[in-house]
C-alpha cells in the first residue's frame, strides 16, 4: 500500500466547509480523549460547556459580552494575516488602547458630556492601538525585524507598563491599596442592556467593525493590495504596490481594532484600569484562533468569535459545576487550533491511497 | 553588603537555569529551521509531569526523565503539523502553548498546594562547596544547575565542532543543499524539534521539582516567551544562551531585590524584552548587521522535499 | 584509480506533464573527455543531466558505467558510482565556511572537528588542480568564481570522476572563465571526464573535445570539435530553416515612444549588467532583443519597467523621464510588462482569475474608484479577456494556479495588451508554451504593433525574433553588438553576434 499526498487542483466552498467541520469534530474528539484519560466523562464535559454558554439566557448574554472583544480583535487580526503579517501582539495593542482611553477619561472626562467623551475615548484607544501596532510594521520594513518577535516583545513591554502605571503614577487615590486607577467618570461608562453586561454601543461597534473590515478585505482597493502582498510579494512589487504604506496602514487598523476592544472592556465592564490579566483574559491570543476559524475573513469572526466566547463562558461554568481547572479552556482552544491548521493541509492537498505493492520504476 | 551580592549572584544562577535549558533547546530547533513558540506550554507540561511522577515515586530523577519524555512527545506534534503537514509554524506554536497550559492545568489540579516529598538534591563538591563566596555562588546548587551547564557546553560543542552540527545548521540554512548531499532533511528537523521539546520539558521539571517544590497553574510565569526572546538575543548561539539566560535571570532576581529601594519592578521586568528589541534594532541598522543578526535562513518556512 | 572509464546513456526519454523533455537520447563519454552539451533554453539539456545525477528517473532507457547497467535513484547513488554535478545555482550554505560546506554530508569527514581533518584534503586538491580558495572564509564573502571552485572541490573530494557542470560560466567574469577552463583541462588530463552544459558556442569550441546538440528534446547533432565551427553549431542549435515571417501591416514606424540613452545598470550581485546602452522604440514597431540569457536583458527589462534602479543614463517615455525604480509610474506612463518569470511575478496564483485580470491595473478606472474596487467592471473585463485571448478556463472564478502555463501566459498578455499600451515590454513571452499558444501570442503582439503600439520583445528564440520583429538588436555582455532587420540577415550572423563578435556595418 502506498499513500500519496498530491496537491489539490480545485477546491469548492462545500469541500472547504466540510473540511472545516471535520477539523472541528476531530478536535472535539481529541479533546474527549484527553478528558477521558483524565477520568472526566468527555460527553458530559463538552455538553456542559455548551450548556453553560448557549444553554441559558444568562449564558448567551455572557457569551455575547465576551464575543465582543474577540470579534473586534479577531477581525483586525484576520486583516493583518491576509497580508501574512503575523501580528501576535493584539494583547498589548488592546492594553495600549486601554491606557490611552483611560488617560482621556480621567483627564478630560469630568468636563465633557458623554456624547463627546465616549467617542473621544474610543478614538484615543484606536490611536493608541494603532500606534503600538505600527511599531512592528516599521521595524519589519525598515530594519528587517521579524514581526512575530517584535509583537511578542511589545506584548510584555506593554503589560509591564500597565502594571507600572496602576501600582505607580496612576494608582487611584480612592482605591486603597489595590492596583487600580480611579474610576472613570460616569459619562465614560457605557450603558448595558438590562440584566446583562452587553453594551449596545460595543455590540454595534464590533459587528459593524467586522463587516467593514470584511468589506475592506474583499471589496476595497486596499484589501486587494494586501491580498496581493500576502499571496505573492513579487507580484506586489511587479504591480507597483507600496509595501511600506500598505503594511503600516494595515497594522494601524489591526492594532486600532484591538485598542477599541481595550476601551470597550474598560468602559463597559471594568470602569478602571487594572492589572493586564484582569483587563483582557488573553483575548489577544484567543482572537488568533477566532481569526483562523473565520478563515481570515473578518466578517466571519462574528460567528467564530461567538463560538470561542461560548467556550470561554462554558469553561468558566464547568470550573464550578465539574471542578475543572481554569486551563480547560486552553485545551479546547489549543486542540481546535491544531486541528484547524491540520485541516488546512487537506484543503490544499488530497490523499491518494493505492492498494497493492508498488512497482519501483 | 557582600552577603547581598552573594545572594543575588547565587539566585541569578538558579533563576537562569530554566531559561538556559529551554533556550538551548529552542536554539537547536530554530537552527534546523523550525520556530517553536510553544515553549511556555512545553515547560508547563514538563513541570506538571515531573511533579506528578516525583510525587508518586519519590524520585525526582524519574520526574525529570518523564518531563523530558513528555516535552519530546508534545513537540513531535508541532513537528508533525509543521514539518509533515507544512502548516504555519507561528500558529502551530501558539496552539501548542495553549494545549500545554491546558493539559498541565488539568493534570495538576489535584496537586495544587501539595508539597513535594522529595526535591532534586544538591550536588556538594567536597572542597569547592566550602570555599568562601565562590563556593556559595557556584558550587552549592542542585543537580539541574550543573546539568544545564554541561548540556550547554555539549550543545555548543556539537553545533560548532562536529559534522552533526554542520548538518543541523545546514538544514536550517539551505535544506536543498543538504538534501543534495544526501542528508535526510525531514528527519533532522524532527529530531531537532523533539530535542528542543525535551529540553523545555526539563526546564519545566526544574521549576516544579527543584526550584519551588510545588505545582501551581502559571508556574512558568512567561518564562517560555522569554526563551523565545532569548534565542534571538543569543543570536542562535549556545554561548549567547549562557550570557542571556544568566543576564535575564539576574534581572528576575533584581526585580525583587531593588523594589524596597524604590525601583519599579515592572520597569525592570521590561528590560529583557526591551534589550532583545534593542539588540535586533542595533543589528538591523546596517546591512552587514542584518546579515550577522539574520536568523537561520529558512526559519519558519515549510520544506517541500525535492521541490523545484 | 578511475572508476568511470566509460559512461553510456541509452535511449533516454523523459516527459513532464505537458512537455517531452528528452526523446530517445544516446550519450557516451569516456575518461579524459570534455563533452559539450549544447542547446537553447528548454532544449532538454538540464533534464538529461538531472537524470544522470539521479534527481529524475527516466521514463525509458538505461545508464551504463563501464558496460554495466546502474540504477541511479538519487544523488547518493550517482555520487557512489563517481558522478558529481554542479548546478547552475550553487548548492552552498551561504553563511557557512568553505570547510563546513565541504564537510556537509561527507561520509569521510570525522564526527569531531571535521573541519580540521578536511583542511589538509582541500589543500591537496587545491594544489593539484589550481583550485585556489580560502577554506575558512564564509561563502557569502566569495566571488561567484570562488564559489564554483568550492563546488568543484566538493565534487572532487567525494571522488567524482565525471563532473557535470550546468552553465558554469553564466555567473563568471571572462577572467574567471579562463581560470575555470584551466582547471577543467587539468582535470581532464588527470583522467576525469566533464560534461559541460552550455548555450555559448565560443566556450564549447574553446574547451570541449566533442559536442552534442539538443533541440526540443531531440539529439540533433554530434561531432568532434575539429569538425565544426560556430556557423555549423549555430545551425545545429537553432534549426536549419527559419520560418516565414508573420504577415504584418505595411506601416512605417511612427514617433519615438521609448528612448533610452547611455543606460548603466548593475545586477543583484553588483556587477555591471547593462553598459552604456541606448535604444529607441517607435510606434508601429517591434524591436527584438536577441542574445543568450544572462547578458543583461533581464536587468534592462526591469529598469525600463520601473523595477530596478539604474546607475546612470536616461529613460524617456514619450518625453517623460523615468529616473528611478517606480513600477507604478512606468505603468501610468503606458508601459506594460509581460515578465520573464511569469508565475513568480505576473500572477497571484491563489487569487481568482478575475482578480488577476487587473493586477497592476487595479487602480485604474473603471476597475476601482477612490477606495473601492469595482468588481462588476472587473468581471466584465475578465470575461472579455478570456474570450478574446482564448484563455481555456472553466470560469473566471477559478484560482489562477489551476490554469496551464499557456493559459496563464495568454491571460497575462491579454491583461497587458488590452489596455492599449503605448509600449509593451515582453520578455520570453512564448518560452515553454505549446505551438498553438505560441502562435497565438505572436499574432497578438503583431496586432498590437499594427494598431499603433510599440513593442520591446526579448527572446532567445531566434525563430520568433525573425518572424515577429521589425528590427533586431543583439545583446552581449550588456551592450548591443549590432542591429539588423530580419530581411537582411542570416542566423549565422546573429549567432556570431550573440557570442560577442561585432558585425561590420553595411
Amino acid at each position: 500500500m502506498q499513500i500519496d499526498l498530491l496537491p489539490r487542483e480545485r477546491s469548492t466552498a462545500t469541500l472547504n466547509l466540510l473540511i472545516l467541520l471535520g477539523s472541528l469534530l476531530a478536535g472535539l474528539l481529541a479533546i474527549s480523549v484527553v478528558f477521558a484519560l483524565n477520568g472526566v466523562n468527555p460527553a458530559l464535559a463538552i455538553f456542559s460547556i455548551f450548556k453553560g454558554s448557549f444553554g441559558s439566557w444568562y449564558g448567551i448574554k455572557e457569551t455575547i459580552t465576551k464575543a465582543i472583544p474577540l470579534i473586534l480583535i479577531g477581525s483586525g487580526l484576520a486583516l493583518a494575516y491576509k497580508a501574512k503579517f503575523w501580528n501576535i501582539g493584539a494583547e498589548s495593542q488592546l492594553l495600549v488602547g486601554a491606557i490611552f482611553s483611560t488617560w482621556v477619561g480621567l483627564n478630560w472626562g469630568p468636563h465633557l458630556p458623554a456624547i463627546v467623551l465616549v467617542p473621544l475615548m474610543f478614538l484615543a484607544a484606536f490611536i493608541g492601538g494603532a500606534l503600538w501596532g505600527m511599531v512592528p510594521a516599521v521595524l519589519k520594513i525598515r530594519f528587517g525585524i521579524n514581526e512575530v518577535i517584535s509583537t511578542l516583545m511589545l506584548n510584555y513591554i506593554a503589560a509591564e507598563f500597565v502594571k507600572f502605571l496602576v501600582v505607580g503614577p496612576w494608582k487611584g487615590a480612592s482605591k486603597g491599596g489595590y492596583p487600580y486607577t480611579d474610576d472613570l467618570p460616569a459619562a465614560a461608562i457605557l450603558n448595558q442592556f438590562p440584566y446583562s453586561r452587553i453594551s449596545p454601543v460595543l455590540l454595534i461597534l464590533a459587528v459593524t467593525g467586522a463587516l467593514i473590515l470584511g468589506w475592506l478585505v474583499y471589496r476595497s482597493r486596499f484589501g486587494y493590495e494586501i491580498r496581493v502582498i500576502g499571496e505573492n510579494t513579487y507580484a506586489a512589487k511587479y504591480s507597483g504596490i507600496n509595501f511600506f504604506r500598505t503594511l503600516v496602514v494595515l497594522m494601524a487598523i489591526s492594532g486600532g481594532m484591538a485598542g477599541l476592544a481595550g476601551a470597550g472592556e474598560l468602559m463597559s465592564i471594568h470602569h478602571y484600569l487594572s492589572y493586564p490579566d484582569s483587563l483582557s483574559a488573553g483575548y489577544g491570543f484567543t482572537a488568533i484562533i477566532v481569526a483562523w476559524l473565520a478563515r481570515l475573513n473578518p466578517a466571519y469572526t462574528i460567528v467564530s468569535g461567538l463560538f470561542f466566547a461560548g467556550i470561554v463562558v462554558g469553561g468558566d461554568a464547568i470550573q464550578i459545576s465539574m471542578g475543572m481547572p481554569a486551563a480547560t479552556v486552553d485545551i479546547f482552544n489549543g486542540m481546535i487550533l491544531v486541528f484547524l491548521i491540520m485541516g488546512d493541509f487537506f484543503i490544499s492537498h488530497r490523499v491518494r491511497i493505492r492498494l497493492g505493492r508498488t512497482v519501483d520504476a | 553588603m557582600l552577603d547581598i551580592i552573594v545572594s543575588v549572584l547565587t539566585r541569578t544562577i538558579v533563576a537562569g537555569t530554566p531559561l538556559l535549558l529551554a533556550t538551548l533547546g529552542e536554539i537547536v530547533a530554530e537552527r534546523a529551521g523550525i520556530l517553536n513558540l510553544g515553549i511556555e506550554g512545553l515547560m508547563s507540561t514538563g513541570a506538571v509531569t515531573a511533579f506528578i511522577v516525583t510525587f508518586a515515586t519519590g524520585n525526582p530523577w524519574l520526574g525529570m526523565l518523564a518531563a523530558i519524555l513528555m516535552g519530546t512527545l508534545l513537540s513531535s506534534l508541532h513537528g508533525f503539523v509543521c514539518i509533515s503537514l507544512r502548516a504555519n509554524q507561528v500558529v502551530s506554536g501558539l496552539a501548542l502553548t495553549m494545549l500545554g497550559l491546558g493539559i498541565s492545568g488539568l493534570w495538576g489540579k489535584p496537586y495544587i498546594g501539595r508539597p513535594l516529598p522529595e526535591r532534586m538534591g544538591r550536588l556538594n563538591i567536597p572542597g569547592l562547596s566550602d570555599l568562601p563566596v565562590v563556593g556559595k555562588i557556584l558550587f552549592n546548587h542542585d543537580w539541574y544547575v550543573y546539568l544545564a551547564i554541561v548540556i550547554g557546553i555539549a550543545i555548543w560543542f556539537l553545533v560548532k565542532h562536529t559534522s552533526m552540527g554542520i548538518t543541523l545548521r545546514s538544514v536550517g540554512e539551505n535544506p536543498k543543499a543538504a538534501e543534495s548531499q544526501g542528508i535526510a532533511v525531514i528527519r533532522v528537523k524532527y529530531l531537532a524539534v523533539m530535542t528542543g521539546g525535551g529540553l523545555a520539558g526539563m526546564a519545566g521539571a526544574f521549576l516544579s521539582t527543584a526550584y519551588s517544590g510545588s505545582w501551581n497553574e502559571g508556574i512558568t510565569a512567561g518564562r517560555g516567551w522569554i526563551v523565545v526572546a532569548l534565542t534571538i538575543f543569543a543570536l542562535w548561539r549556545p554561548g549567547g544562551a549562557f550570557l542571556g539566560a544568566y543576564l535575564f535571570g539576574g534581572i528576575f532576581v533584581l526585580q525583587f531585590m531593588l523594589q524596597p529601594l524604590g525601583v519599579s519592578p515592572n520597569l525592570l521586568a521590561m528590560l529583557p524584552y526591551l534589550s532583545t528589541l534593542l539588540v535586533l534594532l542595533i543589528y538591523g541598522l546596517s546591512k552587514s548587521g542584518q546579515r550577522r543578526m539574520s536568523a537561520p535562513a529558512t526559519l519558519g518556512e515549510p520544506y517541500v522535499r525535492g521541490g523545484r | 584509480m578511475n572508476r568511470i572509464l566509460c559512461l553510456e546513456m541509452r535511449g533516454i526519454s523523459k516527459s513532464f506533464v505537458d512537455v517531452k523533455a528528452n526523446r530517445d537520447i544516446n550519450l557516451t563519454i569516456s575518461s579524459g573527455e570534455i563533452l559539450g552539451l549544447l542547446g537553447e533554453n528548454g532544449a532538454g539539456k538540464t533534464t538529461l543531466m538531472n537524470i544522470l545525477y539521479g534527481l529524475y528517473r527516466p521514463d525509458d532507457g538505461e545508464i551504463l558505467v563501464n558496460g554495466e547497467v546502474v540504477k541511479l535513484r538519487n544523488p547518493k547513488d550517482s555520487m557512489r558510482v563517481g558522478i558529481g554535478m554542479i548546478h547552475q545555482h550553487f548548492m552552498l550554505v551561504e553563511k557557512h565556511t568553505v570547510l563546513e560546506n565541504i564537510a556537509l554530508g561527507y561520509d569521510e569527514a570525522p564526527f569531531f572537528f571535521p573541519q580540521r581533518t578536511l583542511r589538509k584534503r582541500i589543500w591537496e586538491l587545491s594544489a593539484q588542480y589550481g583550485l585556489d580558495v580560502d577554506p575558512d572564509k564564509p561563502i557569502w564573502e566569495l566571488s561567484a568564481g570562488e564559489q564554483q571552485r568550492v563546488e568543484i572541490i566538493k565534487a572532487l573530494s567525494r571522488k567524482a570522476d565525471l563532473l557535470i557542470m550546468d552553465e558554469p560560466t553564466s555567473v563568471l567574469t571572462p577572467q574567471e572563465t579562463e581560470e575555470l577552463f584551466d582547471i577543467l583541462r587539468k582535470m581532464s588530463s588527470g583522467g576525469h571526464s566533464v560534461i559541460l552544459i552550455s548555450h555559448k558556442l565560443e566556450e564549447i569550441l574553446n574547451i570541449c573535445n566533442r559536442v552534442m546538440v539538443l533541440r526540443k528534446g531531440l539529439l540533433t547533432g554530434e561531432a568532434r570539435i575539429e569538425e565544426v565551427d560556430k556557423g555549423k553549431l549555430a545551425v545545429m542549435m537553432i534549426g536549419r530553416q527559419i520560418a516565414a515571417a508573420y504577415p504584418k501591416a505595411d506601416i512605417n514606424p511612427g514617433d519615438v515612444v521609448l528612448e533610452v540613452t547611455g543606460l548603466d545598470v548593475d545586477s543583484d550581485r553588483g556587477l555591471p549588467a547593462v553598459r552604456h546602452l541606448s535604444l529607441q522604440v517607435h510606434r508601429h514597431e517591434i524591436l527584438g532583443i536577441a542574445g543568450v540569457s544572462g547578458n543583461g536583458q533581464q536587468e534592462l527589462v526591469e529598469t525600463i519597467t520601473g523595477l530596478r534602479q539604474p546607475l546612470s543614463g536616461s529613460i524617456l517615455m514619450k518625453g517623460v523621464p523615468l529616473d528611478h525604480a517606480d513600477a507604478r509610474k512606468a505603468h501610468t506612463l503606458g508601459i506594460t510588462h509581460v515578465p520573464e518569470e511569469r508565475i513568480k511575478y505576473g500572477i497571484v496564483p491563489n487569487l481568482l482569475l478575475y482578480e488577476n485580470s487587473v493586477l497592476k491595473r487595479h487602480r485604474d478606472a473603471p476597475f476601482s474608484s477612490w477606495i473601492q474596487m469595482n468588481y462588476g467592471a472587473i468581471k466584465d473585463h475578465a470575461g472579455k479577456l478570456v474570450d478574446s485571448f482564448q484563455v481555456d478556463t472553466p470560469s473566471i472564478n477559478v484560482r489562477v494556479k489551476n490554469l496551464s502555463g499557456g493559459n496563464i501566459q495568454k491571460l497575462i498578455l491579454g491583461r497587458e495588451i488590452s489596455g492599449g499600451p503605448e509600449l509593451l515590454v515582453a520578455a520570453h513571452p512564448t518560452y515553454g508554451l505549446d505551438v498553438g499558444a505560441t502562435e497565438y501570442i505572436r499574432k497578438q503582439i503583431i496586432e498590437l504593433r499594427d494598431s499603433g503600439g510599440a513593442v520591446l520583445l526579448i527572446s532567445e528564440d531566434l525563430d520568433e525574433l525573425f518572424m515577429v520583429c521589425d528590427r533586431i538588436a543583439v545583446m552581449f555582455e550588456g551592450r548591443f553588438m549590432g542591429q539588423v532587420t530580419p530581411e537582411s540577415c542570416t542566423v549565422e550572423e546573429i549567432g556570431l553576434m550573440m557570442t560577442g563578435s561585432t558585425i561590420q556595418e553595411e
